[in-house]
This record gives C-alpha cells, sequence and structure tokens, in this order.
C-alpha cells in the first residue's frame, strides 16, 4: 500500500516536471513541419551495426521508396549513423515561461531526426507534440479544477452555512447544473462563444468554461460536510465564545472541508483534462497550429489514418498514464478520509 | 400519487431553468450565427439585420425569451439558422437514434450489472470480485474518449464490426432479416463502448449497496432461520438493495447521454450528438437550445421513470410521502 503510494505520487511529480520542461525533454519544436516525413513511423534505437556493438545508441534516417504495390514506404538508410546526442542545443524554447535556452536532453546530428513516437501528417515530431500539447492538457485541467472547486467550495460554504433560502436557491441552482449531461452542456455554452480565438484567450475560455460547469458537484458536497459540522459542539461553542460568522468559517469549518476539496481536486483533474480532450478533439477547444493532446487526437477521425498510423494514438497512452496516477492518488486520498472518519 | 405530482413539477421547474439558463448564456455571449456572414462582401448590412429580426434576435432577451417559451409549449422550438427548417422536427429525427442507442446500452449496462454486482458482493474477496474490481478501477480511470478511440481503432483494423453510420449504403435493398441485422452490426460498437465505461461505475455501486444490505441484522436473522442463499440474496437481499441502485439509473442517464454525444460522433452515428456538434460549430442558436432542451428531457424523463419505479418497488415512499428522498 505504501509503495504504491509512494509510485503514484513520484510518477505524478515526474509527470508534472517533464511536461513542465517539456521544451528541455523534447527534441523538436512542436510546429516545425517537416515536409519529407509525413507520417514517418517511429524512429528505431540501434545500437548494433555491421561493425560491432556501440556503447552509444543511434539512428538510421527515413528514406521513402515506394514498394512492390506503388505504396509509399518508409525504410531506413542503412548508409550513415546518427549516434544520439545528449544535452546539446538544438531549436530555442522558452523554459519556465521565461528562460530563453536552446538546450535539449537529446538530439541526433541534423539531416538524421529521431522521432520517438513517429511524426505526424506535417511531418511534426509526435514526441515532442506529446509533451507540449500534454503542457495545455494538464494545465488546462488543473486551472479547470481550481476554477471548480473554488466556486463550488465558496457556494458550498455559504449555503451550508448560512442556510435556509440562502441554501435553498443555491442548491436549486447546482440541480439544474446537474440535470444535464455535462457534454451538452459544455457543447451548448461552447456555441454561444466565438470559435476562431488567439491560443491564450482559447485556453482561458475553456479552462473557464469546464469550471464553471463542474462547480455544482464540488458544492453539494462542500454543502453537506458543513452543514453536518455546523451543529458540531466545538463550533457551537466557539460561537458561543462570540466568534464571529467569519471568523468560524475560517478556523473551524475551512480546514474541515479541505480533506474533502483535496480528494475532488485529485478526481477532478483528469476528469476536466479529459473534458479539455474531448473538446479540442471536437475542434472546439485549442486550435492548431498549437498541439493539445486533442486536437493531436483529432486526426485520427478519419479511418485511414487510425488504422495505418497507430503510433498517432500516443497521447492516448500518455491521457491514459496521467489518469490513472491520478485516480491511484484519489483512491488513496478516499481511503485514508475514510480511515479518520471512522 | 401526491409523490408523483412532486416530481413532476420538479421536472417541468428544472426544464424552465435550463431554458432560462440557455438564454441568460445567449445574451452574455459575443457574437452570433451572423458574424461570418457580415464577413462576406456580397451581403450587404441591411439584409443581415433584416435576418436578424427575422429570426428575432433584435429583440430584448425577456421578450424573446417569452415568445420562445409560448411557442415550445406548442412543440416550436424556433428556427434552425443554418438548416432553415423548424427545429423541432429536425432534432426529433436525430433524437430517435440517440435514444435507441442509449436505451440500448442502458438495458444491456443494467442486465450485465445487477447479475455481476449480486454475484461480487456474494463472494467477496473471490476471483470474480477482485477480477471485476480490478478491471472496473482501470476503466474508471480511462478516459471514456480514449476508451471510444482505442476500440474504434480495433474495430476498423479487424473489420469485425460495421463502423460508420446507422446503415450500409444499400440498405434499403436488403430483406427485413438483413435490415435488422445491418442495424444491430452498426449499432454494436457504440454501444458496446457505452456499456463497458458504464457498466464499470454501476457494478461498482451495486455491490456496495448490496454489501450493506448483506450486512444488515434482518439477513443474519433471515440466514439463522435456515434460509437458503439463492432466497436470501433474491428474496431478501435485492429488493432493499434496489432502492439505491434505482436512485442510480436517473443519475447515470447523465453519463449515458454525455458519453453518447461522443461516441455518436467518433462512430458517426446519427444521433443527436453530430447534429448538435455542427450547430455549435456553426453556432446555430436555437438548435443548440433544443438540443440541449432535449437532451434535458431525456434525463428528466429518466429521473421520472426511476421514481416511479421506486414507488412501485419501495413501499415505505408510498405510505411516508412526505419525508421519504
Amino acid at each position: 500500500m505504501r509503495s504504491k503510494t509512494f509510485l503514484s505520487i513520484t510518477g505524478l511529480v515526474g509527470l508534472h516536471l517533464i511536461l513542465l520542461c517539456a521544451g528541455f525533454f523534447a527534441p523538436y519544436d512542436p510546429t516545425a513541419q517537416d515536409r519529407e516525413l509525413p507520417y514517418a513511423p517511429p524512429t528505431r534505437m540501434h545500437f548494433e551495426d555491421g561493425y560491432g556493438f556501440h556503447f552509444r545508441p543511434f539512428v538510421y534516417a527515413w528514406t521513402t521508396s515506394l514498394d512492390s504495390d506503388q505504396i509509399e514506404s518508409y525504410r531506413e538508410d542503412r548508409t550513415r549513423r546518427y549516434p544520439v546526442h545528449f544535452f546539446v542545443s538544438g531549436s530555442s524554447y522558452n523554459l519556465l515561461g521565461g528562460y530563453r535556452t536552446t538546450l535539449h536532453l537529446f538530439d541526433v546530428e541534423s539531416p538524421g531526426k529521431i522521432l520517438l513516437f513517429g511524426a505526424d501528417g506535417y511531418g511534426r515530431d509526435e514526441f515532442s507534440r506529446v509533451l507540449f500539447g500534454g503542457q495545455i492538457s494538464v494545465a488546462a485541467g488543473i486551472s479547470a479544477t481550481l476554477i471548480a472547486l473554488l466556486t463550488g467550495g465558496l457556494f458550498g460554504i455559504v449555503a451550508g452555512y448560512f442556510g435556509r433560502w440562502v441554501d435553498e436557491v443555491l442548491m436549486g441552482v447546482t440541480e439544474l447544473f446537474l440535470s444535464l449531461p455535462w457534454l451538452y452542456f459544455l457543447l451548448g455554452v461552447r456555441a454561444f462563444l466565438p470559435l476562431h480565438l488567439s491560443t491564450l484567450r482559447t485556453f482561458f475560455l475553456l479552462t473557464g468554461v469546464i469550471g464553471l460547469i463542474g462547480w455544482a458537484r464540488p458544492a453539494r458536497l462542500v454543502r453537506g460536510l458543513v452543514l453536518s459540522s455546523r451543529h458540531r459542539n466545538y463550533v457551537l461553542a466557539a460561537r458561543g465564545f462570540g466568534g464571529s460568522d467569519f471568523y468560524l468559517l475560517r478556523r473551524h469549518l475551512l480546514p474541515e472541508v479541505s480533506g474533502l476539496l483535496l480528494t475532488q481536486a485529485t478526481l477532478l483533474v483528469p476528469r476536466y483534462i479529459a473534458a479539455e480532450v474531448t473538446l479540442s478533439f471536437f475542434g472546439l477547444g485549442v486550435n492548431e497550429p498549437v498541439p493539445s493532446w486533442g486536437n493531436m487526437l483529432a486526426t485520427l477521425q478519419q479511418y485511414n489514418v487510425l488504422v495505418s498510423y497507430g503510433w498517432l494514438l500516443a497521447p492516448a497512452c500518455a491521457l491514459v498514464v496521467t489518469s490513472v496516477l491520478y485516480s491511484s492518488l484519489a483512491d488513496m486520498f478516499h481511503s485514508r478520509l475514510k480511515s479518520y472518519s471512522t | 400519487m401526491s409523490y408523483i405530482g412532486r416530481r413532476l413539477a420538479r421536472a417541468i421547474l428544472l426544464l424552465v431553468g435550463v431554458s432560462a439558463l440557455c438564454f441568460l448564456f445567449t445574451e452574455i455571449a459575443p457574437g452570433s450565427f451572423f458574424d461570418e456572414l457580415r464577413l462576406n462582401p456580397q451581403i450587404s448590412p441591411e439584409t443581415i439585420s433584416a435576418l436578424r429580426s427575422h429570426y428575432g434576435l433584435d429583440q430584448p432577451l425577456l421578450v424573446r425569451y417569452a415568445h420562445w417559451m409560448k411557442s415550445a409549449l406548442h412543440a416550436d422550438l424556433g428556427y434552425s439558422i443554418a438548416y432553415n427548417v423548424p427545429v423541432a422536427p429536425l432534432l426529433w429525427s436525430r433524437a430517435k437514434n440517440t435514444l435507441l442507442l442509449t436505451t440500448t446500452a442502458l438495458v444491456l449496462t443494467w442486465m450485465i450489472s445487477v447479475p455481476l454486482g449480486v454475484w461480487t458482493a456474494n463472494r467477496r474477496g473471490g476471483l470474480l470480485d477482485r477480477m471485476v474490481s480490478l478491471t472496473g478501477s482501470l476503466l474508471i480511470s480511462i478516459p471514456e474518449i480514449v476508451i471510444a478511440v482505442a476500440l474504434l481503432a480495433i474495430a476498423v483494423r479487424w473489420r469485425v464490426l460495421r463502423v460508420g453510420g446507422m446503415m450500409s449504403a444499400d440498405f434499403e435493398s436488403f430483406s427485413a432479416w438483413a435490415k435488422l441485422q445491418d442495424l444491430l452490426l452498426h449499432l454494436a460498437l457504440p454501444a458496446f463502448i457505452l456499456v463497458l465505461s458504464e457498466t464499470a461505475i454501476i457494478v461498482r455501486h451495486v455491490r456496495a449497496s448490496v454489501l450493506e444490505v448483506l450486512g444488515a441484522p434482518y439477513v443474519q436473522a433471515a440466514r439463522g432461520f435456515g434460509v437458503s442463499q439463492t432466497r436470501l440474496l433474491f428474496r431478501h437481499v435485492l429488493p432493499v438493495a434496489a432502492n439505491p441502485a434505482i436512485s442510480l439509473l436517473g443519475f447515470s442517464l447523465a453519463g449515458l447521454l454525455s458519453g453518447s454525444l461522443m461516441v455518436e460522433v467518433i462512430c458517426g452515428w446519427p444521433g443527436l450528438g453530430p447534429l448538435i456538434l455542427e450547430a455549435t460549430l456553426s453556432r446555430d442558436l436555437y438548435l443548440v437550445i433544443g438540443g440541449i432542451m432535449f437532451s434535458a428531457l431525456f434525463m428528466v424523463g429518466g429521473n421520472l421513470l426511476a421514481d416511479v419505479m421506486l414507488l412501485a418497488l419501495d413501499p415505505r415512499i408510498s405510505r411516508e410521502g412526505t419525508d421519504a428522498l
């Protein structure tokens, strides 16, 4: 149990670090196209050539050739080796938002290319795109969660604490939000907002919409908890000693709620990442050429791409890894909360 | 009966609330369908303003809402701007397909999850229980869109099922039996995706509620009287455990409808999903509002159905009336 917890936390921290420093781990610019390499398959790592074993892995460049059925296919050009170098300079990028640098973890010499997850239809490196796309998708999930939890927590506390008509009105509104299938709702709200915007504005719009639709469930949970702990003896005692509403909320009810909010956060983040992916998949989210896991998966809507170029499922795999890590953390929080309360 | 009456009143209130919310959003949101037209130099501003007044978009919010409400009572949800036809028949023709898909998925989900949930609760910690809970937690943590895309990839690659649309191109020439077969083959993939992701959730809940009841004193007493395990499960436990499970039915409908929207788009099933998506992309105001209203209507209908079932199955509700649920 403990090792599992450790594993999932390490995994999550590692994942977020990698995504945060996407520019360093990605060998190429995510929008750099290579018209020579559309749908190039993943590059294979080699250690051995005709002359023996090399400790430094190397790759071969892809060349296109027509096979017997006149279909273009990729073959490795074995005439020249491209050893993989570490900590080399390549395209420039902004590390952590500000620091401009050209340092990359790995790359090969110039005409050669190292495409760990292959390339998409424009010959863009799928691996770099997964990393940069993950930056956007995961950031969207986290900010939408923050919005949902802040608004939900606020309204939940207010409804639970003040009760009566405030409670009734607020809970009526949450019921309204919960009574709609979220995806219909999401599309509906999205329909009334401009379609083509700059990436930054789209991002804020998306997170805002997802977060504002999701506030209802945390609000109900928080409200229930506040309602039940409002009449606990220590709260009543504090009130009897003259504690103000604000003091009671801050000192006694907020700590009560924080555990719940944390558990909700681990549950909501993967769900909202998936929501962003779904919207971008439908073409309602982040627009090309900026990558997000959703608009990368959108190319798979063409059946021939789906069948022939399996490596383009890489963003889906990344999404699964992220979700599984988050939900194992959520499981852990959940069982801990349970063991506290009993 | 007052129980059903109260539920009905609540449902209607919800529908009114949803429509009000929709109109509120249209008012807040910048831009409209005509923004694209405005960019076209061949269309004069007069034409656009004429169109705007034709669709009633130049009137204040409350007037528009009142108009819409009045016509909605006659099952008229306005006019689609992009398709240039009334919204309600257009939506209804697609909604039938969505209903077919979701009810199939719903029935299958419950037919699988109830026996599985009861069985795993009965044999707690057994091999099947552990397998089901492991697969379940995996399926829950994998986003639905990934499940859909992955299954679609498998289906397309191995050509096991018909993919895309609802019927083959030469559907009209088939015999009645072949038509049914064709329809089922097309239905299989989207329904399977939905069932897979829904079952994972429902089995959990059914198992939990059966487990809770299994620990109750009256079950122990019955066991002490020598009631056989099968009779205990089906006669004593299941009716009580059914109560939370049925409340879940209405709730699971929300997930199912959302899931079905996405699955419809991915698999090309001609339901409400692709229509709403197109309407969203072209900002076809009344069509979007109509679509949301339809989905809300399904939800409310499903919840009412669950309420009626609860009333029929749980005598406590009809007897006490006021404070149950």
